[in-house]
């Protein structure tokens, strides 16, 4: 691949001769660097699920979160570099908070997700400042309109999805996302649904090292709110996952 | 000796107060208000048959007493501003939603500005709803609300006389009877009575000319 951009992709500012920003796709290949990142929107609400690979034995459990809560109602699960991706939370946060003091309504996903675009899409235009290297699932649950999910990529693209994966395997997890029922699934199913994805489909125990699960959700359960999906969920779903291997063989 | 802050800023903000009687209640359906039509300028009438229901949105109108300068120009930011929402989320703006950002401007300019503002309309998620902001910049859901020199008039009308969800009739009999009466004590109050019906069809904006004004007790 080296050399195809050569001289047109040093700076977001100068188009290829075939109408490519060249700096914008190699943002892509940041985020397709990363551990996969699923979001699934089931009857009652959101559920992310994130693969965060264990570098080392000293590591805290939980650290180095790549899940993050925007106002009360609204997460958002980043693949990419992680640092750009919570700069654009802060941003996100910011936003979420001025809506609030001015109207005193809660921003809509909607719009939230549409400023986000905005702001990503600033850093495509100048040679002084770098796309940013992450993609972004942004997710809520509301009573009325029911679950949303949007991803932004770092082209600033926001699209609506039933399901979506960001990262390192995210075709093999697309494929398995769309063979589930996501109407007729309940979060909970879809934590055990997603653990199964990001322990069999993508992570690789061969090449990899250990993995650890991070999950959060947006449901009826949390009466709307985003919170963390609670450990013994997660380890019920790990059990269920090794319980089918084990099936299977 | 000469403070700027104290002499020379707080005259230019000094405003001559124009007299006004405005209500607005909520009924069954929505909302109704009403207002007076005199601009005065100490004894002189500017203007007699003045409009004083002024639209933020199409189902949601304000009704503003105090500095005719500073809530002519807020009335304007928040129609701005609501139009902007609405089309950012795809749907109408809610009457709690432009009464919120009223308070934002009163509040944080709340130095500079000498306004009160009457805030109400129909949404299809409140039904009617009426919004109180009085010159510091707080807000208050109210089930009516009257504003302006007139109303000190009125205080003992509209305790002795409003009910919940009353009818359109009562309602309108209840905003012109309170008007008529302001018209009658207030010397800054005067002209015709302008009310505005604001419910889920829409606003209809109906005139009670002077001549047609009930006379209460008067020798």
């Amino acid at each position: 691949m080296s050399g195809i951009g050569t001289g047109y992709d040093l700076y977001p500012t100068t188009f290829s001769p075939d109408g490519r920003i060249f700096q914008v796709e190699y943002a892509h290949k940041a985020v397709e660097n990363s551990s996969t990142a699923i979001g699934l929107c089931c009857k009652d609400g959101v559920v992310f699920g994130i693969e965060k690979i264990i570098l080392s034995k000293m590591l805290v459990e939980g650290t180095n979160r790549r899940v993050f809560s925007v106002g009360e109602h609204i997460g958002i699960a980043t693949a990419g570099l992680t640092a750009d991706g919570r700069r654009i939370v802060q941003n996100a946060r910011q936003e979420a908070k001025n809506y609030e003091n001015f109207t005193s309504d809660i921003i809509p996903i909607h719009v939230l997700t549409e400023r986000l675009s905005i702001y990503v899409q600033v850093f495509t235009l100048y040679n002084y400042i770098r796309p940013f290297g992450c993609s972004l699932m942004i997710g809520s649950y509301d009573e009325e309109k029911g679950p949303s999910l949007y991803c932004i990529e770092p082209d600033s693209v926001a699209l609506g999805f039933y399901g979506c994966a960001i990262g390192k395997g995210k075709q093999e997890a697309k494929t398995e996302i769309s063979k589930l029922k996501l109407s007729e699934m309940t979060c909970k199913d879809a934590v055990k649904e997603i653990a199964k994805i990001l322990m069999k489909t993508v992570h690789d125990e061969t090449k990899e090292k250990e993995m650890e699960l991070e999950m959060s959700w947006i449901c009826k359960e949390t009466k709307g709110k985003h919170k963390l999906v609670p450990k013994k969920l997660i380890e019920e779903a790990v059990e269920w996952v090794k319980g089918q291997e084990n099936e299977e063989d | 000796m000469f403070d700027l802050e104290k002499d020379f800023l707080y005259d230019l903000s000094k405003e001559v107060k124009t007299g006004t009687t405005v209500m607005a209640v909520t009924f069954e359906n929505g909302v109704i208000i009403a207002a007076d039509s005199r601009t005065s300028s100490g004894s002189y009438a500017v203007n007699r048959v003045t409009d004083k229901l002024t639209p933020v949105q199409d189902q949601i109108y304000c009704l503003r007493s105090g500095s005719a300068a500073d809530t002519q120009i807020i009335s304007s930011y928040v129609s701005y501003y609501t139009n902007m929402f609405s089309i950012e989320e795809g749907s109408q703006p809610t009457v709690k939603k432009a009464a919120h950002m009223f308070r934002e401007f009163l509040y944080q300019n709340k130095q500079y500005l000498h306004a009160a503002i009457i805030c109400a309309g129909w949404d299809p998620i409140e039904g009617g709803s009426v919004y109180s902001l009085p010159l510091g910049g707080s807000i208050v859901k109210q089930p009516f609300a009257t504003g302006g020199s007139g109303s000190t008039y009125l205080y003992g009308y509209c305790d002795m006389n409003f009910k919940e969800n009353m009818t359109e009739e009562e309602a309108e009999k209840f905003v012109t009877y309170g008007i008529t009466e302001a018209i009658a004590r207030d010397g800054g109050s005067g002209g015709i009575v302008r009310k505005a019906i604001i419910d889920k069809n829409g606003v209809r904006r109906k005139t009670v000319y002077g001549n047609k004004l009930k006379k209460f007790w008067e020798k």
